[in-house]
Formats: C-alpha cells, structure tokens, sequence
C-alpha cells in the first residue's frame, strides 16, 4: 500500500482523544496493586494483631509515609517515561527525596543510639524475610503497572520498566506495613528499600522486552 | 487530534514528508527502508495519539517516536546480520536519494486482508470506504462499540504485523 493511500486511511473517521485515558489506566492499574497486595498480606501474612493501637503511633504513619511518598514519586515519573518526549526532570526528585531523608534519619538513629543495640536497629526480627515478602506482594501491582505502561508508548524502555517495578514495589510497601512488626526507621531505611528494589531490578530487565511496541 | 479528519490528513502528509526527510538524512545507505519505517512510524504515532498533550511541543513527542521506532529498527537490523552474511546489505551504499517516495517493501494492504474479519471489515468500511460507524454496524451486524473497537484493535495489530515482519 502506498503512504498516500495510509494516511488517508488513518485520518478517515478518526474520532476525538479521550484526554483522560493515561489517569484511567494508571487509577486502574494502582488500585489493582493496592487491592492485590492488601488480599495477598491478609492471606499470606496477616495484619499485626496490634494494629488497633500502633495506627494510633506517630511513628507507624511515618513509616507508612515512606512507601507513600515513593509511590506518588514513581507514578509520577512512570507516567511521564510512559509518554513521548516528556522530559521526568524534577519528578526524579520524587524517588530520591524520600530515600534520601529515610537513610538520613535511619543514620541519625544508628548513630545516637547506644552500640550493643545498633544491629538490632538495622536487622530487626525479620530482616531475611522482609524484602522478598515485598517483592512477592508487588506481583499483581506489577502486572497491573506493565499493563498500563504497555497502553501507553514509552521511548525509554529500560528505565520505564525501572519505574513501572517501583512503583508496584512501592504499593506492594504500603500494604505490608499492615503486617510488618518493624518499628526502627534504620530497618525501613535498609529492608524495605531493598524490597522495593527487588521490583525495580525486574522491571528494568523486563522493560526492553515486555514493553516494546 | 481532537477529531477533525482534514486537519489530521494535512498533519499526517506533512509528517510523511517530514519522515521520509529525516530517515534519508539518518539512513541513507538502507533508502530501501525509508519507506517501510515511514508507515511505520505513521502507524505508531496514530496508535499512540492519546500520549500526546496539547501543552506539550508536538516536534518533541513525535521526534521521541520516530527516534523511538529508528533504535527499535537498528536493533531488529543488528539481530538480524548477526545471522547473516552482511556483504550483500551494503551494495545498495551507492543507491541514489531523491524526494520521490520509494515503494515501500511491505504492504500493508495484504497485511490488512490477514486481519480477522471483525478488525478487517470495519477498517474497510469506515477508514478505506469513508461510511459512518453507524452504517457499518448496520452492514456487518457488529455493534457501533464493537466497529470502534475493531477499527482500533485492527490497527494494532497491523502495526504488530509491521513490526514482525522488519
């Protein structure tokens, strides 16, 4: 067929944008992973009997206020790698803020807490099960995310995977906190950003693969 | 893009044009191709329309696709050679460049009567024939949705076949 003949093919009929595609996708697509995740703890895991009284601590929400902060960071940079020649630029500051401020107060702890009781700051009671537990509740929020991104046309498949796995690990996060009995910010600070790198590294392996279009 | 068809005729030729400019400059020595990835990415940027934001500049989101669609076809090209012996690929180094439109090598016409009927009526009757949606429903016996959802499930899927075949 000739290219005359395709663009006049393409531009028959063509109907309006639906402006709002990319938000729905992505709503759809996050509240999989948070409903998904959330099913997964209370069937795998199961909510911490005490979370009646510790969602009442300060201390929970600031732990809850990490995987949030990453995953408003995420989503906001996956949308744009999701998009042609959107430039992320200042969205970065979305991912790395917030790690950057957790290390620095799980730093600060270490540092102003007595030495016999560091390691238990850093390795907790769950330290060699916490980020694969993340990495296995991230699954259906990373299906869902790939899914979304795949609708979309990112150009840089690499780092969109990166960002798409982040974000799903970063939800999976959210949810698990419902479980997790760690309350010392160096923990969080080592574990459960491991954790969420876990999805991060898939996402970027699998990126140039799943997402090409 | 906001679904008037002669603006987006005029847009796609222009582009076309534009294209077939910046793939010469970029691949000279594969003219052969030029064409094949003009469709190509003519087929992208319409599946992909939705990605675009009116306040964002248009040159930026369609200059990342065609980069986009050249590295995809680079690296289609490399795996390819890796199997072949390369020699007879660079005979055409010397080939001519002019502004006329080479024939493209692929034809999406015969790629089109592989679709199923359900994408491959309604692209007929609404994109090649010029009827309504409503017209086509009624001729085919599909629901308006469904003739919506053929069109663009079928240009997919065309632009899948492209990408299989190069």
């Amino acid at each position: 067929m000739e290219t005359d003949l395709l663009v006049s093919l393409l531009a028959s009929g063509v109907t309006p944008v639906d402006r709002h595609v990319v938000a729905r996708r992505f709503g759809w697509a996050l509240l999989a992973a948070a409903l998904g995740a959330t099913l997964l703890v209370v069937l795998f895991y199961g909510v911490r009997p005490d979370i009646g009284t510790v969602s009442a601590t300060p201390i929970f929400w600031a732990k809850v206020a990490l995987p949030v902060a990453l995953a408003a960071g995420a989503l906001a940079v996956t949308i744009r790698l999701a998009r042609p020649g959107a430039r992320v630029g200042l969205a970065w500051a979305g991912i790395a803020v917030p790690v950057a401020a957790v290390w620095l107060a799980g730093l600060i702890v270490v540092l102003m807490a007595p030495a016999s009781a560091r390691v238990a700051l850093v390795m907790g009671a769950t330290w060699r099960s916490c980020p694969f537990n993340i990495a296995f509740l991230s699954i259906p929020g990373f299906v869902a995310a790939f899914a979304a991104v795949r609708g979309l046309a990112p150009t840089h498949l690499r780092l969109a995977g990166a960002a798409t796995g982040l974000l799903a690990g970063a939800t999976a996060t959210i949810a698990y906190c419902l479980h997790c009995p760690e309350m010392s910010v160096a923990f969080w600070a080592l574990w459960y950003v491991l954790g969420m790198l876990l999805p991060t590294v898939v996402g970027a392996l699998a990126g140039p693969k799943w997402l090409r279009w | 893009m906001a679904g008037d068809a002669l603006a987006y005729q005029t847009f796609l030729s222009e582009l076309t044009r534009h294209l077939r400019g910046f793939l010469r400059r970029r691949i000279p020595q594969l003219s052969d191709d030029v064409e094949d990835l003009v469709q190509e990415i003519l087929l992208a940027v319409h599946n992909g329309r939705h990605t675009y934001r009116p306040d964002e500049p248009l040159t930026a989101w369609v200059h990342a696709i065609a980069r986009y669609k050249l590295m995809d076809f680079f690296r289609a090209r490399a795996r390819r050679e890796s199997l072949h012996d390369p020699i007879d690929d660079y005979i055409d180094i010397f080939a001519v460049c002019d502004d006329e439109p080479a024939a493209a090598r692929r034809d999406i016409g015969k790629l089109l009567e592989q679709l199923p009927d359900k994408q491959r009526l309604p692209i007929q009757h609404v994109k090649l024939e010029g009827l309504s949606v409503a017209e086509t429903a009624q001729l085919t016996g599909l629901s308006e949705s469904a003739v919506k959802v053929g069109v663009h499930r079928g240009l997919k899927a065309l632009a899948a076949k492209l990408r299989a075949i190069a």
